[in-house]
């Protein structure tokens, strides 16, 4: 992956694989204590314990199609180069939550990359989901969800050429006024 | 069409969708699929999918349904788009980039010529 937002899609996927109804994906930048975090939480059917410790193994995969599943793994691999670590809680029928942090100003961190191309991703072409998403630098915070859009723009559906303008121009506008307000501290795409 | 700035917006666009969903319901809707399993998404998969978002808001399309899927399973293949018809029929396209999913859209599920330089399955 060349970017730290295609990682992000990666995993949302594994949430989605795993029956989840609401997922949620936290990018939290703190430019002071020179921290990067993203969280992905889903309500999907969880890991027992087991799978749970062998899934950042990349000879586990639950697919069948493929004997090896290298999402987790390389997500890993990408936080553990930066002087970051990736911690995984999952409780059978309850959910999991993919926890990774990296050091943001770490020389082998890849770049966030196009962040709102990743949610828009997961918001247009997965309409069974409700999507919360929120983008985090300093104190300055995007968050969106969802939930209201889909009950306002009922009977259309996600992938209407107006509701893709509107939902493109809200989540890329969210996250260019965050990155706007600390314009200076960091680079939009970095 | 004048873009959409708000929720309000969006709930004044319900009227005039319920009159058009009926008519909907008879033709039936187009399904673009895009695959999106790790080694999708590594290939370029998000912006074959994006560049097809963007056809549909350029072109002004309401009836395209577009979705994205884990691995679809054409190994060596990817990105991989499936466009299915509302006969159920089901075409499968590989390798596929940015500008060649604006083409597949344009040619095959506009016009209805399949494209078949990308074909993988018919």
């Amino acid at each position: 992956m060349r970017e730290l937002s295609l990682h992000i899609l990666d995993i949302a996927e594994n949430s989605i694989s795993a029956g989840a109804t609401r997922v949620e994906i936290k990018v939290k930048r703190d430019i002071l204590k020179d921290e990067l975090w993203i969280s992905i939480k889903d309500n999907g059917k969880g890991m027992a314990e087991e799978l749970t410790k062998m899934v950042t193994n990349p000879f586990v995969t639950t697919r069948t199609s493929r004997k090896v599943g290298l999402g987790i793994p390389m997500f890993k691999q990408a936080a553990e180069s930066c002087k970051g670590y990736l911690t995984i809680h999952s409780q059978l029928s309850r959910g999991t939550e993919i926890l990774a942090k990296f050091q943001n100003s770490h020389i082998n961190r890849m770049p966030l990359g196009n962040i709102s191309d990743t949610f828009l991703s997961l918001l247009l072409a997965t309409p069974n989901v409700n999507w919360v998403f929120s983008y985090q630098v300093n104190d300055e915070i995007f968050i969106f969800d969802d939930a209201e859009v889909k009950e306002a723009m009922e009977p259309l559906h996600l992938t209407d050429y107006r509701v893709i303008s509107y939902l493109t121009n809200t989540i890329q506008n969210g996250i260019n006024e965050v990155n706007q307000a600390v314009k200076g501290e960091i680079n939009a795409n970095n | 069409m004048p873009t959409i700035r708000s929720i309000e917006e969006l709930k004044n666009l319900r009227a005039e969708a319920q009159k058009v969903k009926e008519m909907r319901i008879q033709t039936g809707k187009i399904q673009v699929i895009v695959g999106m399993g790790t080694i999708g998404i590594a290939s370029g998969a998000r912006e074959t999918l994006k560049a097809i978002l963007n056809f549909i808001e350029e072109k002004q399309l309401a009836d395209i349904i577009l979705r994205q899927t884990g691995d679809l399973g054409f190994t060596g293949q990817d990105p991989v788009v499936k466009v299915i018809f509302p006969d159920e029929h089901e075409v499968v396209y590989g390798k596929v980039n940015p500008d060649q999913a604006q083409k597949i859209m344009q040619e095959h599920v506009i016009d209805g010529d399949v494209v078949q330089e990308l074909l993988i399955r018919e």
